[in-house]
């Protein structure tokens, strides 16, 4: 038997209570000014009709404005299109790759440094780079290299059809180091064991990915799908800055809109609507994690 | 004793946050007043900034007892509201006509009718400019410092290149459809662009439909009623339409505004395009154009009632200085933009300063003033003019036989933005039905009318 000892304010600040909340504050001032207070500051913000100088209580005339906006489907719809695509395309890959070079022998620095360097591009500077990439003309760079393999130039950001894909493509180039690095760091955690017992049982490569290195990556994979989940619920920078939206609305996210709310008309800026549109949006995700981690922890046990 | 030591150094560090954080809003302590005003966009070249200097230091010596900071600033959508509030915009900046009604009736700009009047240059502005930064009572909340007539910009070196005269720019928009054409096929690049993002596709297309005589709104302050599906912007769009589709003249891209559209014009990819007239002064200090292949002249106008759009902007005086400031403010937008347009030697002074720095002088724009006024001043500054006026005479001698129509004023940037979707529409989508796009936006620009 142990005896905890009862805790009273007197052994807090025995304990060095006082010099961890003065070592805290800092942080948590800076997180209470720039984080939590916006966050606050939104939800009352949807609930006005301001222009940042004077505001007016409105009641729930935002979300009613905001959900009868046709163009909200179209974002919806964007949103989630993205997001499968993503899904489909974006989420195997740095799985895959990470497999793969985890089997190399040497010089696997290399790969891992090469596979993470655009991560090490700033983001924006990555997408204009891209967009310069993408031009459309047959002398463009993406198009000069399929003209290579006999494939006729593509329209890329220019045509309503393949606007959406070019945006997941960058995305997925963009993101993939960061996971890769992630899942190599989980399959370190691999007992080596397992390997050796499915060996000895005679299996053959893909049995053992499948059966052990799968299997054993589950709760990593778990969360970085619900991370990329988010992620591309709240896609905004690459359609702002490949297309501003276009083309004819064929890349209007849901973020997108928000920001079109707040920001593209520099007087009627609707910062009210916008807010009521995050705090929606905000919502639909947190319900989504709620959910999600609600089922994963029911397949974890199982 | 560990702890407190620790708890002390703690504390100091937060002393030192909070310290340096209030060392950020030092204000002045020189007993001058200080006036935050505009200059130019950022980006602007090295050269913009040596000129700039200089009048800074002309001012001075003037009003000694006023310290003149300069800010970059562009006037921008999204962030112009923003600074608005946030209480980091200039104290002098400009805001274009379409926007000056809005700010003045939501009480964002200053009142400035009385200094106005003691300047004694009320009565001097074109009428039709002046009405745009007054309310309904009158009273006068900025000074309009420029103003543009929409021009067809083009590439001199491209034409010859196509074989067609740069000299002889095309007159009717058959002529420039077929321009277009020739300069594609010759050189494989785009032979006319259009800008279709961020509302500059709503300018534009609003350009083109007065050019070809229709209108995109009518009516007064109050009751505007959306005329967005007209014969004139039918027009317009069939003629971007045929030459997307049919020749095949307007290149690759398709998502340009204002700012890449100039880029791509610089860089030379662009054959012809329309932009205000004034345009020339930023394509050679922000985007490098080579002067020597520059070409302006007027847009074509066909049918009955067809005019140029013109817009421009207005010096403005934020609403939360203090008296000091306000006058100084006056002081400066009076010696900043309005003298070199009334009086010989602060334009000589101007021009001269300018010039020495390598910067644009004599850019056609169209009078704030009385066409008199305007004609005068640049006689007063006709040796030192750099901008190579015997390529921009297609523009000097059509210009003024042009009817100036003004930018619609109900939501105009909103109803900007939905026509961008258009203009998206019909030159990414070959089966794009113009008539039934037309009637949407119009629908929609009358509910945004009528809220």
């Amino acid at each position: 038997m142990t005896r905890t000892p009862k805790r009273t304010p007197a052994t807090w600040l025995r304990g060095g209570g006082l010099s961890t909340l003065v070592f805290a504050l800092p942080m948590v001032l800076v997180f209470a000014v720039f984080s939590w207070s916006p966050i606050v500051q939104s939800f009352v913000m949807s609930l006005q009709k301001t222009n940042l100088i004077t505001s007016e209580w409105v009641g729930l005339d935002n979300f009613v404005r905001v959900l009868s906006d046709p163009l909200l489907g179209t974002a919806v719809v964007n949103t989630l299109y993205f997001a499968a695509l993503a899904l489909v395309f974006g989420f195997p890959l740095p799985i895959l790759l990470a497999v793969l070079m985890s089997e190399v022998r040497r010089g696997k620095g290399v790969y891992s440094a090469l596979a993470y360097l655009p991560v090490i591009i700033p983001p924006v500077v990555a997408v204009l780079l891209w967009k310069f990439f993408y031009d459309a003309s047959p002398t463009g760079v993406f198009n000069s290299v399929l003209g290579w393999a006999g494939i006729p130039p593509q329209p890329w950001l220019q045509a309503q059809a393949t606007a959406m894909p070019s945006l997941v493509l960058e995305a997925t180039w963009a993101a993939a180091g960061g996971s890769i690095i992630i899942y190599l760091a989980a399959l370190l955690s691999v007992p080596p064991e397992l390997y050796d017992a499915a060996e000895v049982d005679g299996a053959s490569i893909w049995h053992k990915i499948w059966h052990v290195t799968l299997p054993q990556l589950r709760g990593v994979i778990f969360i970085m799908l619900i991370l990329q989940v988010l992620a591309t619920a709240q896609v905004f920078l690459e359609p702002f800055l490949f297309t501003g939206g276009g083309p004819n609305n064929a890349t209007v996210t849901v973020l997108l809109l928000i920001y079109r709310y707040a920001f593209q008309n520099s007087l009627g800026g609707n910062y009210g609507e916008a807010t009521a549109l995050s705090v929606l949006l905000a919502i639909v995700l947190a319900l989504l994690s709620f959910v999600y981690f609600k089922l994963t922890d029911k397949w974890s046990a199982s | 004793m560990k702890s407190r030591s620790k708890a002390l150094a703690a504390s100091l560090a937060a002393v030192g946050l909070v310290a340096s954080l209030a060392a950020c809003s030092a204000g002045s302590s020189s007993g001058k007043t200080e006036l935050r005003v505009a200059t130019f966009p950022p980006g602007a070249d090295a050269a913009a900034y040596e000129a700039f200097a200089a009048q800074e230091e002309q001012f001075e010596k003037a009003n000694p007892d006023i310290d003149i900071i300069g800010v970059e600033y562009e006037w921008e959508g999204p962030t112009f509201a923003v600074q608005l509030a946030g209480g980091s915009l200039p104290d002098v900046f400009t805001v274009p006509f379409t926007d000056s009604k809005t700010l003045l009736e939501n009480g964002q700009l200053m009142d400035v009718t009385a200094e106005v009047e003691e300047l004694g240059y009320a009565d001097k502005f074109n009428p039709i400019i002046l009405e745009q930064v007054q309310d309904a009572d009158g009273n006068i909340f900025g000074f309009p410092r420029q103003a543009y007539a929409m021009g067809l910009h083009y590439n001199r070196d491209l034409f010859e290149q196509a074989g067609l005269d740069p000299d002889a720019p095309p007159t009717t928009w058959d002529e420039v459809r077929e321009a277009a054409k020739a300069i594609s096929e010759a050189t494989g690049k785009a032979g006319f662009a259009q800008m279709s993002m961020n509302n500059t596709g709503g300018w534009q297309l609003t350009a083109a439909t007065i050019a070809h005589g229709g209108r995109t709104q009518e009516g007064t302050t109050g009751s505007y009623t959306s005329t967005i599906n007209n014969p004139g912007t039918v027009a317009a769009l069939e003629f971007l339409h045929d030459l997307r589709w049919e020749d095949n003249s307007m290149g690759s891209n398709f998502l340009l505004d204002w700012g890449t559209i100039n880029q791509e014009f610089a860089a030379g990819n662009i054959g012809m395009y329309t932009s205000g007239s004034d345009v020339y002064t930023a394509l050679v200090r922000d985007f490098s154009l080579d002067p020597a292949v520059y070409g302006l002249t007027v847009i074509p106008l066909e049918g009955d009632d067809a005019g140029v759009l013109g817009g421009g902007d207005i010096a403005v005086v934020s609403p939360t200085v203090s008296e000091a400031e306000k006058a100084a403010a006056v002081k400066w937008i009076d010696w900043y933009y309005m003298q070199k347009l009334l009086n010989k030697d602060a334009a000589v002074l101007d021009a001269q300063t300018l010039v020495d720095s390598g910067q644009a002088v004599g850019t056609p724009v169209l009078p704030v003033l009385d066409q008199e006024t305007y004609l005068e001043s640049r006689e007063w500054i006709a040796d030192l003019i750099n901008v190579p006026l015997d390529q921009m005479t297609g523009f000097f001698d059509g210009i003024f036989e042009q009817t100036p129509v003004g930018e619609p004023k109900g939501k105009t940037q909103e109803i900007y933005a939905l026509l961008d979707t258009v203009v998206q529409a019909v030159l990414t989508d070959q089966n794009a039905d113009i008539d039934a796009l037309l009637t949407k936006a119009d629908a929609d620009a009358q509910a945004l009318l009528d809220e």
